[in-house]
C-alpha cells in the first residue's frame, strides 16, 4: 500500500462507518457500539502503523491532492490532504480520546433513548475531525470545520426535549458560525494573496510567504485577522469564551470528548497550521499574545468562582488555551503541541470523573484540617468584591453576545416588516426581474452603476437573510427568504464576473433540491399542526414527526451551503469571483452565508426541538 | 401598607408545604415526593396535584393498556375493581371504554399561569432575565467547596451578604437605581415589592407560588436549608423569605432596565387586557379510568403474593429443632434474596429483619473526622456518639481532582507536564477499571482496623452529646431490638448482626444507595456497636433481669454486607470465643456461597454479565460495577420494590419474591397488645412507604418528579445536580435508577389478626393516615385461619386473593434472562 491510500483510508473509514451506522437497527445497542468501537480502533491501528512508516522515512511532511471537484482556467477546487507532525499529534490524541469515549459511552448510554443517535453523531464528528486535521488546503479545512459545527450542534442538543440544551446548541452554533466568517474571509483573502488555491504545504516555503506579505501588508493583516477570529471562536478565546461552559448539556462523555478534549482545541490547530503565515506579522503576534493573556487571566478568575464542576473545568481549560496562545505568539510551537495533549487528557479525565466530586470533596472536608477556611489572598476589599461579582457574571460575556449580535440583528430585522409574502411576490420579484434585465443589457449601462450592482444586490440579499433571522411568525417566510437570497447573491456576483453554466449547476443544484424538500416539509407540517407552527416558541415536533424532522434537516443543510452539498462548492466559487479590492462585497457575502445558516438552523430547532408544547405531552420545566 | 388580603406568614407556610423536601446530596434519603398532598386520599391527591402543577401522577392510558395486554393487569382484577367502583355504568361497557376510549391527559397546571402574563401580555421573558443571575448568586452563596474563590461575607445571612457585596463593589448585581436604593437603605418588604410588581393583592399568593415553582429545585433547597442549616458542613443562613425578596428585586431590576420605572404592573396588564388566567381543564373522567387501572395492576400483583403466602405459610409453622445460627439483617429489600440463598445453604439457620440502625440512636465519629455522621433514621435526634479510634489507613488523593489543577500555574503544570499521565490513568480506568480513591466504598465508612468505644465514660462533646452509652441505656436499646424481631428465649450459639452499605463511583446519589435507617450511611458502626453491647456482660446481666436470658455460649458477630459488590466483612472476629471460631469460619463460607448466588440472581439485569458464566466470574463482573466510571447503575438499589412483609420469616421463606420485599420480623403471638407492632409500623410505613413513593413518582413523571437522565448532570455546590450550567436543581431520582421500576404502591402484609393490626395503627394516627388515605396498602394475615383482611379507612374486610398466577416458564434459564419482573411464586 502506498501512503496515499493510507491517507484516503483515514477519511474513508470514518465516512463509511458513519454511513453504515445510520442503517444499524436502533434497538441493537451492542451492535452499534461495537461497530463504532471497531471503526475507531481500526483507524487507530492504521494511524499508528502509518506514523511509524512515516517516521521511518524521516518525518517529511506530505501532501496528497485527492479529488478535483471543479476546475476551470482560473480556479480549481481540490480536496487535499496534508500530513505532518501537527497532523500526527492531533490524530493520535483524537484516536485515543475517541476510543476511550466510545468504550465509555457503550455502557454509559445503556437504555438511553438516543443511543443510536449518539453514536451516529460521534462517528460523524470523527469524520469531521479527521477531515479537518488532515486538510491540506483551506477548502478542505472549511469542509471539516463546518461538519464539526453541525455535530456539535446535534450533540449539545442531545436532550432535545428540554429547553436549555436546545437554546444553548443554537447559541454555540451561532458563535461558531460567526467565527466562520473569519475562515471564509481568510479563504477569500488567501486566494487573492496567492492568486490560486493555497496548500498548507506551500506555506512552508518561508521565502514565498515573506514575499507575499511584503507585497501586500494590509491585505496580509486582513487575512491573519480573519484567521484569528475563526480560531478565537472555536477555541473559546475572548470575547467568545462564554459558549464553552454552555456547551456542557449533552451526556458527560460527549461533553468530555468535544469540549474538554478535541473541539475546543481546533482554534489552536488552525493557528498552528497557519503560523508560518501570520508569524511574520508582528502586530498579529502581539495581538495574539494579548488576547491569550487576557483570556487566561479572565477565565482564571471566572473559573475560581464557579460552583458547578463542569463550568469550573471549562473555564480552567480556557485558561490553558489562553496560555497556549501566548506560547504560539512566542513561536514555541512544540510546547503548544505538548500543552494541547496534556490539556486534552486532563480535562477529559476531569469531566469523566466529575460526578465523583461530591463524595471526594465531602470526604476531604470531613477529614482534612481547617484548610478550607484559609482566607482568600484578596481578602475581599472593594476591588476584590468588584472582581468577584464580575467573575460571577462571567464578565458579562454571554450577555455581551446576546446584546451585540442577536438582539441587534433581531431589532433590525423587526424593521424589515416590509418583507411580507405579498411584497415578496409583487415588489421583490419585479425588482429581481429588472435586475436580471439590467444584467443582460449591462454593456449598455453606465460603468459606475455596474460596478456598484454587486453591492446593491448583495445588500438586498443580506436584508432578506436578516429578515429570515428575525422572523418570529411564518416559518415558510423565513425559509423562503434564505432561499430567495441565493438568487440575489448569484445575480450580485454575476455582475462581477460572468459565471459558467457548470458553476450555476453546482450552486443551484443544492439550493433548489433543498428548497423544494424544505417547502414540502413545511407545508406538510403546517397542514398537520396549524396551531403549533410558528417561530415564536420551541415546538418539539420531532416526537411525532421524526421523518419530517430528518428531511427538514437535510434540506436546511443543502440550502445553507453545508460542505457536503454541491451548494458549498458553488458558494466557494462565488467567493472566488469577488475581487480583492471588494472588501465590502466579501463581507456582505460572508454575512449572508453565516446568518442564512443561523436562520435556517434556528427555524429547524424551533419547529422540531425543545419541549413538545402540546398539552398532552408531559415535559420538563423550562428551567430544568 | 398591609392590604389585609395578603398575609406573608401564612403564604410562606403554604409555599413551604408544596416545595420539594430533598436534602443536600450527601444526606440524600428517600421520601414521598408529594408529601404536601398526603392529607388527601391517594387518587384525589394525584388529580389535585396534576391540576395544580401539570405533573403526570399516574402512568398513561396507553401504558396501562399495554400492561393489560401483556397480562400484568389481569382481567379478573380489573373486573373486581370496576365492580367495586360504585359507577352506575355496566361493567362491560365501562371496561370497553377503559380499553378503547380516547382520553388524553393535559399536562397543564395552574401554577405558572398567572406569571405567564408577563410574556403573553407585556412580552417580557422574565425567567430568562432573572434565572441566570438568581441561580448564580444562590449557588455561589450555598456552595460547599467547588468554587475556590468563595462568596464574600458568607457568614452573613443571604440577603445581608448580598447587600454587603453590593455595597462593597464598584459595580453591582443590580442596575436599576431604584432597586439599588431600596437594597442599600434596606427599605423594602415583600408586600411593598409585590405592590410594585403586581399591584393587585388578590394575586400575590399565586404570583409567589409561580415564582418559586419556576425553579422548584432551588426553592426547595432553600426551604430545607432554612429548617436544617446543619445538613451543610459549612452552614449558611438563608430563608425562603430572603430568596423571594431577592428574586422580586431581580424582577423589578429586569423590568426597570427595559425602560425606567414607568412600566405597568402585572395586575394592571391583566385588568386592562381583561386577561383570564387559564384554569386547568377538569380531567376527572380520565383520572377515574387511570385509578381503576392502577388498582387493578396493583392487586394483580398482590394476588400473586398473597396466594403464594397461602401456599407456603403452612409448611413452616414449627420452629427449627436443631440449633444452627441466627442472623439479623436490615429490613431492606436488597437483603431479601441474600437471606433466601443463605437459608437454602444453611437450612437450619434462621434469619430476621429489622431496621438497619439496630435500634441505636447515635452519631458516628470516625477517627480524624471533624464532623459527626448521623447513623439513625432521619426523624430521630440522637444524643450519643460512637467514636472510632486506632484507625490506621490513610486517605488517598487524586491529584487531578485537587483545586490546583484548575488554576493558571498549577493548571499549566497539570496540563503540560502531568497531562499525559492523566491520559494513561484515564485509559486504565476505562479499559481496566479498578478501585480508586475517587470511589465511595461502604467498607471505608468504618475501617475494620479501627476500634470503637461504646461505654460512656462521662465525656460529652461541645453540643452536649454523650460519647458512648451507659449500660442501662444499652440494655434498653438491645431489649427493644430483640423483642422487636421476636427473639426472647431462643438464642443460637452465634447470632449475626448484618448491616448493609453500597459502593459506587461517579454516583452523586450514593447516600440513597446506603441504609435508609442510618440516614443514608452504611450501617456498619451500628451493627458493630450493637454486637459489642450484646456481648457485654453488664448488658447481658441487665437483660437477664428483664427476662431475656442470653446463654453464656452465645456470641454476637457484626458484619457489613456491600449490596453492590455482594461482599461481606465481619468485625471483631478476633474476639470470638475459641470454641465458636471454627463454626464461624464454616458459616462465613456459607455466606460467601450465598453471596455468589445472590450476585447471580441480580445479574440477570446487568448488561455486562452473561448468565452462562460461572458464579465466580459473574461475581467478579458484578463487583466491577462499583468502580467503573462509565457505569450509571452500580446496582438497581430499590427498583421494583412493592412489598413489605411483617411477620415470621417462616411464612414467607419459600416464596420467590424477586427482591421486591422489605421484610421485618415480628412474632405475633408474643405481642398481645400490639405495642411492638405499633413501634415497627411507626418506622416501617414512613420509611418503606417513602422509598416506594419516591420511586413511584420518579418513574411516572421522570421529567418533573424525577431528575431526568443523569448522564448530563452537573454537580452544583456539592449539594445538588443541575443540567448544563444554567439549570434549576433537579430533585427526585434520575432515570437510570428507575428504568425497570414498576410503579406500584406498597403492600404491607402484617402477620397478625386484623383487630390488633388496626389497633396498632390507631395508636399512631400519623402512620394510620398512610393506610387510610391509600398511600400504601395494608393487609392483615391471620395465620391460624389462613385468611387475609384488607385494612381500610372504615376498618377491615376479608380479602380473598385470586389464585391464578402468571405462568412460570418451564425453562428457568430463559426465564432468568428476562429483564422484566418475574412472577412471585412458591419455590421448593
Amino acid at each position: 500500500m502506498n501512503s496515499n491510500s493510507f491517507i484516503i483510508a483515514f477519511v474513508l473509514i470514518p465516512l463509511l462507518s458513519f454511513v453504515l451506522s445510520l442503517v444499524l437497527p436502533a434497538r441493537k445497542e451492542n451492535l452499534i457500539w461495537k461497530f463504532s468501537f471497531a471503526s475507531v480502533l481500526i483507524q487507530g491501528i492504521a494511524l499508528v502503523s502509518f506514523t511509524f512508516y512515516w517516521g521511518g522515512n524521516g518525518f517529511v511532511p506530505m501532501n496528497f491532492s485527492e479529488w478535483t471537484l471543479y476546475q476551470s482556467t482560473e480556479y480549481k477546487f481540490v480536496i487535499d490532504f496534508y500530513f505532518d507532525a501537527i497532523t500526527v499529534v492531533y490524530l493520535l490524541v483524537g484516536a485515543m480520546v475517541s476510543l476511550l469515549v466510545i468504550k465509555f459511552s457503550g455502557y454509559y448510554l445503556h437504555r438511553e433513548a438516543g443511543f443510536k443517535r449518539f453514536f451516529n453523531t460521534i462517528l460523524f464528528f470523527e469524520l469531521a475531525y479527521q477531515f479537518t486535521v488532515l486538510s491540506g488546503n483551506f477548502e478542505t479545512l472549511i469542509m471539516g470545520w463546518e461538519m464539526l459545527g453541525i455535530s456539535s450542534f446535534i450533540l449539545i442538543a442531545f436532550y432535545r426535549d428540554r429547553y436549555l440544551p436546545v437554546r444553548n446548541s443554537i447559541k454555540v452554533f451561532s458563535i461558531y458560525r460567526i467565527g466562520d466568517i473569519g475562515l471564509i474571509l481568510a479563504l477569500w483573502g488567501m486566494h487573492h494573496l496567492w492568486h490560486q488555491n493555497v496548500f498548507f504545504l506551500e506555506l512552508r516555503g518561508f521565502g514565498e510567504v515573506e514575499h507575499h506579505i511584503a507585497n501586500q501588508p494590509a491585505f496580509s493583516y486582513f487575512v491573519a485577522l480573519s484567521i484569528l477570529m475563526a480560531a478565537s471562536a472555536k477555541s473559546a478565546i475572548l470575547p467568545f469564551s462564554s459558549w464553552l461552559p454552555r456547551a456542557m448539556e449533552g451526556p458527560t462523555s460527549s461533553s468530555a470528548i468535544f469540549y474538554g478534549a478535541l473541539s475546543v482545541h481546533f482554534g489552536i490547530f488552525l493557528l498552528l497550521r497557519t503560523s508560518i503565515f501570520w508569524f511574520h506579522l508582528d502586530g498579529i503576534r502581539w495581538l495574539l499574545a494579548a488576547l491569550g493573556t487576557a483570556s487566561a487571566a479572565i477565565a482564571f478568575l471566572i473559573s475560581r468562582v464557579q460552583f458547578t464542576i463542569k463550568a469550573k473545568v471549562a473555564y480552567a481549560s480556557i485558561t490553558q488555551i489562553g496560555i497556549m496562545c501566548v506560547e504560539l505568539a512566542l513561536g514555541w510551537n512544540t510546547l503548544v503541541l505538548i500543552h494541547f495533549v496534556g490539556n486534552a487528557f486532563l480535562r477529559t479525565y476531569q469531566l469523566l470523573v466529575s460526578p465523583s466530586i461530591v463524595n471526594y470533596m465531602v470526604r476531604q472536608q470531613t477529614y482534612s484540617e481547617g484548610k478550607a477556611t484559609r482566607p482568600s489572598f484578596f481578602n475581599y476589599g472593594h476591588l476584590a468584591n468588584s472582581f468577584y461579582l464580575l467573575a460571577l457574571k462571567e464578565w458579562n460575556l454571554d450577555a455581551f453576545f446576546n446584546r451585540l449580535i442577536f438582539r441587534n440583528v433581531k431589532q433590525f430585522g423587526k424593521r424589515l416588516d416590509f418583507f411580507t409574502p405579498f411584497n415578496v411576490v409583487f415588489i421583490l420579484l419585479p425588482f429581481y426581474l429588472i435586475a436580471l434585465l439590467l444584467y443582460y443589457y449591462r454593456a449598455t449601462l453606465p460603468d459606475t452603476l455596474v460596478s456598484w450592482m454587486p453591492e446593491i444586490l448583495g445588500v438586498v440579499a443580506l436584508l432578506m437573510v436578516f429578515k429570515a433571522f428575525s422572523e418570529r411568525i411564518y416559518p415558510r417566510l423565513a425559509f423562503g427568504m434564505v432561499l430567495l437570497a441565493h438568487f440575489w447573491t448569484y445575480l450580485s456576483i454575476s455582475f462581477n464576473h460572468e459565471l459558467s453554466a457548470l458553476q450555476m449547476q453546482f450552486y443551484f443544484g443544492g439550493v433548489l433540491f433543498g428548497g423544494a424538500i424544505g417547502l414540502l416539509v413545511l407545508n406538510r407540517l403546517r397542514m398537520k399542526e396549524r396551531a403549533f407552527f410558528d417561530l415564536n416558541n420551541y415546538y418539539g415536533h420531532v416526537d411525532e414527526y421524526p421523518g419530517l424532522a430528518r428531511w427538514y434537516l437535510i434540506s436546511v443543510l443543502c440550502v445553507m451551503g453545508f460542505p457536503i452539498t454541491s451548494t458549498f462548492i458553488g458558494e466557494d466559487l462565488l467567493f472566488s469571483n469577488i475581487y480583492r479590492n471588494q472588501f465590502v462585497l466579501a463581507v456582505i457575502h460572508s454575512l449572508i452565508y453565516i446568518f442564512g445558516g443561523i436562520a435556517l438552523i434556528r427555524s429547524f430547532a424551533r419547529l422540531f426541538w425543545g419541549p413538545n408544547l402540546k398539552p398532552y405531552f408531559s415535559k420538563a420545566l423550562k428551567s430544568a | 401598607m398591609g392590604s389585609g388580603i395578603f398575609n406573608e406568614e401564612s403564604t410562606l407556610g403554604l409555599l413551604r408545604k408544596y416545595l420539594p423536601e430533598q436534602l443536600p446530596l450527601k444526606d440524600f434519603v428517600h421520601h414521598n415526593t408529594l408529601h404536601a398532598f398526603q392529607d388527601l386520599s391517594f387518587f384525589e391527591a394525584m388529580k389535585e396535584s396534576a391540576e395544580m402543577f401539570g405533573y403526570q401522577t399516574l402512568p398513561g392510558l396507553h401504558e396501562y393498556r399495554g400492561w393489560f395486554k401483556s397480562g400484568k393487569i389481569k382481567e379478573q382484577n380489573l373486573d373486581k375493581v370496576l365492580a367495586n367502583s360504585g359507577e352506575q355504568e355496566e361493567i362491560n361497557s365501562l371496561k370497553s371504554r377503559l380499553l378503547n376510549e380516547n382520553l388524553t391527559q393535559e399536562f397543564v397546571g395552574k401554577t405558572g399561569a398567572l406569571r405567564q402574563g408577563w410574556k403573553k401580555l407585556a412580552k417580557v421573558n422574565l425567567d430568562r432575565q432573572v434565572h441566570p443571575a438568581l441561580f448564580r448568586v444562590l449557588g455561589a452563596y450555598l456552595d460547599q467547596g467547588i468554587s475556590i474563590w468563595k462568596f464574600p461575607d458568607r457568614h452573613l445571612s443571604f440577603l445581608e451578604a448580598i447587600r454587603k457585596l453590593e455595597h462593597d463593589a464598584h459595580w453591582g448585581l443590580f442596575r436599576s437605581p431604584r432597586v439599588k436604593n431600596m437594597l442599600a437603605e434596606n427599605k423594602f418588604s415583600m408586600e411593598g415589592l409585590l405592590d410594585i410588581l403586581v399591584a393587585d393583592p388578590t394575586l400575590y399568593e399565586d404570583y409567589l407560588m409561580d415564582i418559586l415553582f419556576s425553579h422548584p429545585g432551588w426553592s426547595g433547597m432553600v426551604s430545607v436549608l432554612e429548617e436544617k442549616p446543619h445538613s451543610l458542613l459549612y452552614p449558611r443562613r438563608i430563608s425562603l423569605k430572603e430568596l423571594i425578596l431577592f428574586e422580586l428585586l431581580l424582577e423589578i431590576d429586569a423590568l426597570d432596565r427595559k425602560g425606567g420605572t414607568n412600566w405597568k404592573p402585572l395586575g394592571t396588564w391583566i385588568k386592562e387586557k381583561d386577561y383570564q388566567v387559564p384554569e386547568p381543564k377538569d380531567q376527572g373522567g380520565l383520572f377515574k379510568q387511570l385509578s381503576y387501572f392502577q388498582e387493578a395492576m396493583e392487586w394483580s400483583f398482590f394476588d400473586e403474593v398473597l396466594s403464594g403466602i397461602l401456599v407456603t405459610h403452612n409448611k413452616q409453622e414449627v420452629q427449627k429443632s436443631t440449633r444452627s445460627f441466627q442472623a439479623l439483617f436490615c429490613i431492606d429489600d436488597r437483603e431479601c434474596s441474600l437471606r433466601r440463598h443463605l437459608e437454602n445453604i444453611e437450612t437450619e439457620a434462621s434469619t430476621y429483619g429489622t431496621a438497619g440502625h439496630f435500634n441505636l440512636d447515635m452519631y458516628f465519629l470516625p477517627e480524624g473526622a471533624k464532623y459527626l455522621t448521623k447513623v439513625c433514621p432521619v426523624p430521630v435526634e440522637p444524643k450519643h456518639i460512637i467514636r472510632e479510634h486506632a484507625r490506621v489507613n490513610k486517605k488517598q488523593k487524586d491529584v487531578f481532582l485537587e483545586s490546583a489543577s484548575h488554576g493558571a500555574v498549577g493548571g499549566w503544570v497539570a496540563a503540560s507536564l502531568l497531562g499525559l499521565w492523566s491520559g494513561v490513568k484515564m485509559m486504565k480506568s476505562v479499559f481496566v477499571p479498578s478501585e480508586s480513591p475517587v470511589m465511595v466504598s461502604s467498607f471505608e465508612h468504618m475501617h475494620p482496623d479501627g476500634e470503637i468505644e461504646i461505654d460512656f465514660r462521662g465525656e460529652t462533646d461541645k453540643a452536649g452529646n454523650r460519647i458512648g452509652f451507659t449500660w442501662d441505656e444499652m440494655a434498653d436499646r438491645m431489649e427493644a431490638l430483640l423483642l422487636g424481631v421476636g427473639i426472647r428465649t431462643r438464642f443460637d450459639s452465634i447470632i449475626y448482626l448484618i448491616a448493609h452499605g453500597s459502593s459506587s463511583i461517579n454516583n452523586p446519589y450514593y447516600s440513597g444507595y446506603d441504609c435508609g435507617a442510618c440516614s443514608g450511611r452504611p450501617g456498619s458502626a451500628n451493627s458493630r456497636a450493637a454486637a459489642q453491647m450484646l456481648n457485654h456482660p453488664e448488658v447481658r446481666n441487665r437483660l437477664k433481669a428483664r427476662g431475656i436470658q442470653i446463654p453464656e455460649i452465645t456470641w454476637f458477630i457484626a458484619g457489613l454486607h456491600d449490596t453492590t459488590r455482594d461482599e461481606i466483612h465481619f468485625y471483631d472476629t478476633a474476639c470470638i470465643p475459641a470454641a465458636l471460631q471454627g463454626r464461624h469460619q464454616e458459616i462465613e463460607g456459607s455466606f460467601q456461597k450465598a453471596l455468589l448466588k445472590n450476585s447471580r440472581e441480580r445479574a440477570r439485569r446487568f448488561r455486562n454479565v452473561k448468565l452462562s458464566w460461572s458464579d465466580k466470574r459473574i461475581h467478579q463482573k458484578v463487583k466491577t460495577r462499583s468502580y467503573s466510571l462509565f457505569e450509571p447503575r452500580p446496582e438497581w438499589n430499590h427498583a421494583n420494590n412493592a412489598l413489605c412483609l411483617i411477620g415470621n420469616r417462616g411464612s414467607f421463606n419459600h416464596l420467590f419474591l424477586d427482591r421486591r420485599a422489605f421484610m421485618h420480623s415480628y412474632a405475633a403471638e408474643k405481642d398481645p397488645d400490639a405495642s411492638v407492632l405499633a413501634k415497627i409500623l411507626e418506622t416501617a410505613i414512613p420509611v418503606c412507604g417513602g422509598i416506594n413513593l419516591e420511586y413511584y413518582f420518579s418513574t411516572v413523571d421522570n421529567n418533573r418528579h424525577g431528575a431526568g437522565s443523569k448522564l448530563s448532570h452537573n454537580i452544583a455546590g456539592l449539594i445538588g445536580v443541575v443540567n448544563g450550567i444554567d439549570g434549576d436543581l433537579r430533585t427526585g431520582l434520575p432515570a437510570q435508577m428507575v428504568n425497570i421500576h414498576e410503579p406500584l404502591r406498597m403492600l404491607f402484609v402484617v402477620e397478625q389478626n386484623p383487630d390488633l393490626v388496626l389497633k396498632a395503627l390507631q395508636l399512631k394516627p400519623r402512620v394510620f393516615q398512610w393506610v387510610r388515605k391509600n398511600w400504601v396498602h395494608c393487609v392483615a394475615f391471620d395465620r391460624r385461619e389462613g385468611k387475609f383482611y384488607r385494612i381500610t379507612e372504615d376498618g377491615y374486610n376479608q380479602y380473598i386473593p385470586d389464585a391464578s398466577s402468571r405462568t412460570i416458564p418451564a425453562n428457568k434459564d430463559v426465564w432468568y434472562q428476562m429483564d422484566d419482573s418475574l412472577p412471585i411464586h412458591p419455590v421448593k
